[in-house]
Order: structure tokens, then C-alpha cells, then sequence
């Protein structure tokens, strides 16, 4: 059992829990992810820590409230326990220095942005990081992101809150400009990260995505959560979740993502009954 | 008429197949008391009985056979115990028609005595009756030993470690101990309690299971056996990263690995959903590619979620599948269709991403390949389509590179599968042990049981006198 020893609602629809796991903790490192089950009729699903703390023994998770058990989880308080907390897993992001890195996260995926994005300046990195989310009230963490960056740009799609536009429009704005740019790092939904990747082919910037395919055992026993990158079929759980976006098949994932559209709406609808949820 | 009767094994009666089709439950009802006296009484007590050389695990059969016929089940249950932890799950699982009762004398007149039937009356009596007997406790021996993996190898291991006095943590990536015991093997062929008592009889042992605990990534094994204290240990991952069928379309939703569907239908229970939160596709016209046990639970797995047509699309013909003769007789009877010596080319899209069929080639068989196997031939021309919503190629597994890209220092062969002694475990690195599936691929409990088995005696070896002899991993 793992105690959630801090719950913060960042917005109506995105909460962060901190969560009790001491030997995870210690081993986590940017990119990872965990899995976690509820409890014992529970479905196993992946998400991505956004922060570790190695004293206080544990990890942050940031987590939007879409279906069933993501539903089920923001109805949990702090003291509360999850039944099962698996990680670390997946391969760690690589970290060096390489100069100079834009950093895109998009909605929740602003969250496991942010420790790549101290990771690799901490590695000696110039990082200009770019956020952005639907409304202002999707956005979080902009001061975590302005303390790991040198530069950073806010971007709502309706305007509420910094500039009007999506990420793509800053980030080809900075790749015109500066064309010392080594590695562009976006984590988001799938079809942002697909929009980066187009963005940035045509700079021929590099491009690294993290995938979130849905998973099952998340160890590679299942291959649930397969990907094709550059036309060979892999397991984002164990090759992954980051790959070269520019090989990515968007199309794919985002298919694969909608693999229980009926199934979902049933257990969703069946957990409102019972829950009493809006 | 005494004579007829001999010929032939009690039957063991099971739930009716257009029954047991629509449920989960367990096929067999397994002996009464009286039946498994009367086919323990088939057995010939021979001198020389072969039926013991046939079993991985060297189970002391004539001697509990013997003692079911006096009448003496729980004795029997303890005898097979001695050299099998876990005869409840052998008793159900196991190939006993080409081990044991392969070597049976009554099979030259007749039916080899029922090995596996009996076996699995025993254990279920002990079972039943609450008498399991948990050993003394030996003197400890202040050694500490970790297993990684609870399947049947990492179970077996760890219980022969922890009745040497050894103290014994045995890691589980899961969330639920057991491996491919809970994970892979359905409920209705061996329910999910029976694997729980196992598991319940090794922490009574005083076995203790860390659940949730990828090892590699959580601890490294250097730091196991460094900074944790640990003496030795027994690698039993398993097999792992499932094989797809390498043809068109094999990322179409509704493709699973039989590794995927089987751990979402037992592991997870979506035959249960939505009171189970997993959902999986209840496929209405199911594929399942291969011929082994896997292929036969999936293809039964998908009947009773409640499939109308469920195809078993093997290569070659039926002679030559690998799986047991109890499961094809009971996919055959509840009405999964056979398509034999047929290999599909690829799967076809809905134009919405999902299966709605697949086109397959009829093969002929040609001369024998390396397995000894007559080998399958496409026959040009022969393609045809068959529609289905769900396809399930189930055929084998891969090494899992999650634990050992973490250990650089061990050898490994050209599959990923780690380089071990067969008869000892013994590894490239000092103190590190594995068996099973990690070794040999993808192969049987019994078998993963068997280097269990082994490697638990090699290891209190090594920990009397911490030798290793590394010269036969020197190339």
C-alpha cells in the first residue's frame, strides 16, 4: 500500500498527488514512469513521474482527470492509500549536454517536462522551455518551468493567459532564429507532439517525444503498448516511452490510444452511478 | 470384464463442454475418493517402474501411487511433496503424456495409469481437508538468498532455499505473486485459489514475497547482493516480450499478444468488466495463431468471453502441435474450429485501424526441418480470407532484456536468454543463479520448476563453500 502524502488540485481537471514510495524515489530519474492500480479491481495504468524526492522519499505525479480511474484518483485524499505503485520504469531520458534544448510541454505533459528539463540543465544545457495548455486555468508549474529555464514562453490556445497561439508557433519562431537549437524535447498529447515533430523536421532539429501508449504489465510482457518507430514495431514500456518523433507513427499511437472508446464510456458511466460524479 | 477394466483409466468426470464454454469455472471436478483408489489400483507396482524417469523432478510416483491405493491420501499428498512443491499446479499443467505416463508398462495393452488425475485428487485432498503440513523449522544458516520472479521456478526455488535455513526474499514485478501461473494460465484450467494456497504454504515457510518490485530497475542485483546482504541469487524472470507474426497489420486494434489477452482476462479479470476496471475486446469472431497450451487457452479464453466463432489457426496439422492432449481435446469439444496447416500473411484493416479479417495461405507439409517436424510449404494460389474482429498470434515469447541490460558483467547468448549451467544454474557472475524460461526459452512449469529445484541445491552448495567455478563460462 502507498499513502498519497499531499494532494494538490492544479486545476479543476488537473490534480497532483505526491506519493509515498521510498525505494522508487530513490531510483527514479527524468523520463521514468510508474504504474499504478487502485486497488484490487483496479486496471493498471502508466503515469509519468513529474518529480522524485530522494529525503522525503517520494515521487509527484500529475494526472488529468479523463475516465474511470483517473476520475477515481482525484477523488482520493491525502492519508489515502494506492493499493499498488510499480516503478521505476522505462528507459531514463538522455541526458548531456548538447548545447541548447527547447523544452515543449503541452497540458499535463507540462509535468514530466520539467524534471528533463532541470536534468539537462543542471548538465550544463541552455534551455528555453515552452508550455502551453488549452485555457489559463490548464496551466501549472510555470514558476517550477521559469526556475529550470532561461528563457520561457506561455501559450494558451484561447489567449486566456500569456500568448495566444499553440506551441508550435513559438517554437518555429525560435528555430528560425536561432539556428544553434540541438534538440527540441516534447511531451504532450499526441497530436501536439506530432505538430512539433512536423514543426521541427522542417528545421531538421532533433526531435525526442515521450509516448503514452496505454500498458498493461508495463514490463515488456505484453506488448500492449506497441509503437512504430521508423517502420519497426516496438514497446514503448521497455524501448521507450522516448523515441525520435521524427520516425514516429502519430497516426498509429492516436489510433491505438482509442482502442476502448465503448468500453471506457461504460466504466466511466457505470463509476458516476455509483460515485455520484457529475 | 476385470480385464476391460484394467485396460482403461477411471475416467475423471468435468462440466459439460457447451457448459463450461460460457464460464470460468474449472473443466475437470477431479476423483472421488473411491475413483482414485479404484485407478490407483490399475498400477502394476512395477520392479522396475520408468514412470519416475520420466518426471523432471524425479516425483517418488510408485511410492504415492501405492499409498493412494492403502487409502492413505495425505500421506500420498506429502510423498509427492518431498520432491514437488507444488503438486496441485503439476497435477493440472503438466505434459504428463510425454513424461511419466509416457513410460507407463499398462500403455503397451492399454491406458497408462492416470499420473496426473491422481496427483492432482491428492494435493486437492490435502487441500480440501486443511492438513497441510508446514515442516519444522531447520536451524538457520544465516545466509540470505533472493529469488526474482514468483513463477513456478522462483516458487519451487525458494521453497527448497527456506527449508535449508536459508533466509529467502522472493521479488515479484507484478502485483500479484505466481507468474505465469496467474498471470498466463486461465482460471478454469487452474483456478487462482490453488496458486494463492501455494503461495500461502512457502510465506508459511517463512518465505517472504516483495510484490511490485521490477528488480533492475527498483534494486539492481549488485545492490541485492552488496549493500541488501544478500548471499546469492536465483534469476526466474521467465520468458517475456511476446512474438508477433512479423505481417501486415499486426498493430490493428484489436491484435493482442496471447501474453496481452491472457493477462487482462486472469491476471487483471476483464471477464469481469466493468465491475474489473481492465476492459479487454470481446470479440465476436476471434483468430488465434499457434498450436501450443498458450494457443489453446486463448482460443478458450476468447470462447467463454463469449465469442460465436473462435479459429485456431495452426501451420502445420494437429500431429505436430506442441500443446497437451487434455487441451486439445477440450478446445475440440467446446467447439473451438481447427484450421490446420494454414499461416496468415496478413491482417486486414477496417479502414478505422481495427482487424476485420485476415488473409491466410494453405500450407503442405515438405521434409523434416531442424525441430524433426515435418516442415510447412505454402502452396501458391491458395490464399483465402477469413473475417474476424479480434486476431491472437500466440506464438512464443523472447528474452526480456528488462533485468538483465542492467547487468553488463553477465553473459548472455545471442537470443538475450542468459548463459547458465542446465544443472546447476550457475551463471557467469559469482553468486548469481537463474533457470527457466530465462535460460531455455519459453517451455513448461515443470521444467522451470525442475531448474528450480536444481539451482536451490547448487546454491546451498555454494553458500557451504562460496566456490565458483567460472572455467566453463571461459571461452
Amino acid at each position: 500500500m502507498f499513502r498519497i502524502v499531499k494532494k494538490q488540485e492544479l486545476s479543476d481537471m488537473v490534480t497532483l498527488f505526491e506519493i509515498e514510495a521510498k525505494t522508487i524515489a530513490r531510483k527514479a530519474k527524468a523520463g521514468n514512469f510508474f504504474v499504478l492500480r487502485i486497488n484490487e479491481q483496479g486496471e493498471r495504468i502508466p503515469l509519468t513521474i513529474a518529480d522524485f524526492d530522494t529525503l522525503r522519499g517520494t515521487i509527484t505525479t500529475v494526472f488529468q482527470k479523463v475516465g474511470k480511474t483517473t476520475h477515481h484518483l482525484g477523488m482520493l485524499n491525502e492519508g489515502d492509500y494506492i493499493s499498488d505503485v510499480i516503478g521505476p520504469l522505462g528507459a531514463p531520458s538522455h541526458i548531456e549536454n548538447f548545447g541548447k534544448i527547447v523544452c515543449v510541454g503541452g497540458g499535463v505533459g507540462i509535468a514530466p517536462v520539467f524534471p528533463i528539463a532541470r536534468a539537462l540543465r543542471e548538465a550544463g544545457n541552455k534551455v528555453i522551455s515552452i508550455i502551453g495548455a488549452r485555457s489559463k486555468d490548464l496551466i501549472f508549474w510555470e514558476d517550477n518551468m521559469r526556475s529550470v529555464s532561461d528563457e520561457l514562453i506561455v501559450v494558451t490556445d484561447d489567449g486566456s493567459y500569456g500568448k495566444k497561439a499553440v506551441v508550435t508557433v513559438p517554437l518555429d519562431e525560435i528555430l528560425r532564429e536561432q539556428k544553434d537549437v540541438a534538440r527540441v524535447i516534447a511531451i504532450g498529447p499526441a497530436i501536439m507532439m506530432k505538430f512539433v515533430c512536423v514543426t521541427t523536421e522542417k528545421h531538421n532539429v532533433k526531435t525526442i517525444v515521450s509516448l503514452n501508449s496505454i500498458m498493461v504489465d508495463a514490463t515488456g510482457m505484453c506488448g500492449a503498448c506497441r509503437v512504430e518507430v521508423g517502420g519497426e514495431t516496438k514497446f514503448a514500456c521497455v524501448d521507450g516511452p522516448e523515441f525520435d518523433g521524427h520516425k514516429v507513427d502519430f497516426a498509429l499511437l492516436m489510433s491505438r490510444q482509442r482502442m476502448y472508446p465503448e468500453e471506457e464510456k461504460l466504466s466511466f458511466e457505470r463509476f458516476k452511478k455509483i460515485a455520484g460524479v457529475q | 470384464m476385470e480385464e476391460t477394466k484394467q485396460k482403461s483409466r477411471v475416467k475423471m468426470s468435468e462440466q459439460e463442454p457447451l457448459t463450461r464454454a460460457k464460464n470460468f469455472m474449472e473443466v475437470p471436478y477431479g476423483y472421488t475418493p473411491e475413483e482414485a483408489v479404484k485407478e490407483a489400483s490399475r498400477c502394476l507396482s512395477c520392479l522396475r517402474p520408468r514412470c519416475r524417469n520420466g518426471c523432471p523432478v524425479s516425483v517418488d510416483i510408485p511410492s504415492f501411487i501405492k499409498l493412494i491405493k492403502e487409502g492413505k491420501f495425505i500421506e500420498a499428498a506429502w510423498k509427492i511433496k518431498e520432491e514437488n512443491a507444488l503438486p496441485a499446479v503439476c497435477g493440472r499443467v503438466c505434459p504428463q503424456e510425454t513424461q511419466c505416463e509416457s513410460l507407463c508398462i499398462l500403455g503397451k495393452k492399454g491406458e497408462q495409469i492416470a499420473v496426473g488425475n491422481l496427483e492432482k485428487f491428492v494435493a486437492d485432498y490435502e487441500r480440501g481437508k486443511g492438513e497441510v503440513r508446514v515442516p519444522e523449522k531447520p536451524k538457520p544458516t544465516g545466509r540470505k538468498v533472493a529469488v526474482i520472479g514468483s513463477g513456478p521456478g522462483g516458487l519451487t526455488c525458494a521453497a527448497d532455499l527456506i527449508k535449508s535455513g536459508h533466509q529467502v526474499t522472493l521479488f515479484e514485478a507484478l502485483h500479484k505473486p505466481g507468474g505465469v501461473l496467474v498471470y498466463g494460465i486461465p482460471e478454469f484450467r487452474l483456478p487462482k485459489v490453488i496458486v494463492e494456497k501455494e503461495v500461502e504454504y512457502i510465506k508459511s515457510l517463512g518465505v517472504e514475497v516483495v510484490l511490485n518490485a521490477v528488480i533492475g530497475n527498483l534494486y539492481s542485483v549488485d545492490e541485492l547482493l552488496g549493500e541488501h546482504g544478500y548471499d546469492a541469487c536465483f534469476i526466474a524472470t521467465g520468458a517475456g516480450l511476446p512474438v508477433f507474426l512479423g505481417i501486415p497489420g499486426e498493430n490493428l486494434n484489436g491484435v493482442y499478444s496471447a501474453n496481452e489477452f491472457l493477462t487482462r482476462a486472469n491476471l487483471m479479470k476483464a471477464y469481469l468488466f466493468p465491475e474489473y476496471d481492465t476492459p479487454i475486446k470481446k470479440g465476436k469472431r476471434v483468430a488465434v495463431f499457434g498450436g501450443g497450451n498458450v494457443a489453446m487457452d486463448s482460443a478458450r479464453v476468447a470462447l467463454r468471453l463469449g465469442a460465436q466463432k473462435v479459429f485456431l489457426i495452426y501451420r502445420r496439422s494437429e500431429e505436430e502441435m506442441p500443446a497437451r492432449r487434455a487441451e486439445r481435446s477440450h478446445a475440440h469439444e467446446e467447439g473451438v474450429e481447427f484450421i490446420m496447416l494454414t499461416s496468415p500473411v496478413r491482417l486486414i484493416d477496417d479502414g478505422k485501424g481495427n482487424v476485420c479479417g485476415v488473409e491466410c495461405l494453405k500450407m503442405e507439409l515438405g521434409e523434416p526441418d531442424q525441430s524433426g517436424r515435418r516442415k510447412p510449404v505454402p502452396i501458391k494460389g491458395s490464399e483465402f480470407q477469413i473475417e474476424i474482429d479480434v486476431a491472437i498470434p500466440a506464438i512464443g515469447t523472447r528474452s526480456n532484456p528488462l533485468l538483465t541490460k542492467t547487468m553488463p558483467d553477465l553473459r548472455l547468448d545471442r537470443r538475450g536468454y542468459i548463459v547458465a549451467d542446465h544443472e546447476t544454474g550457475m551463471t557467469s557472475k559469482e553468486g548469481i543463479f537463474a533457470g527457466g524460461d530465462i535460460i531455455t526459452g519459453s517451455a513448461t512449469v515443470i521444467l522451470a520448476m525442475g531448474a528450480g529445484r536444481k539451482a536451490a541445491q547448487a546454491i546451498n552448495e555454494y553458500l557451504k563453500w562460496k566456490f565458483w567455478d567460472t572455467r566453463k563460462f571461459v571461452t
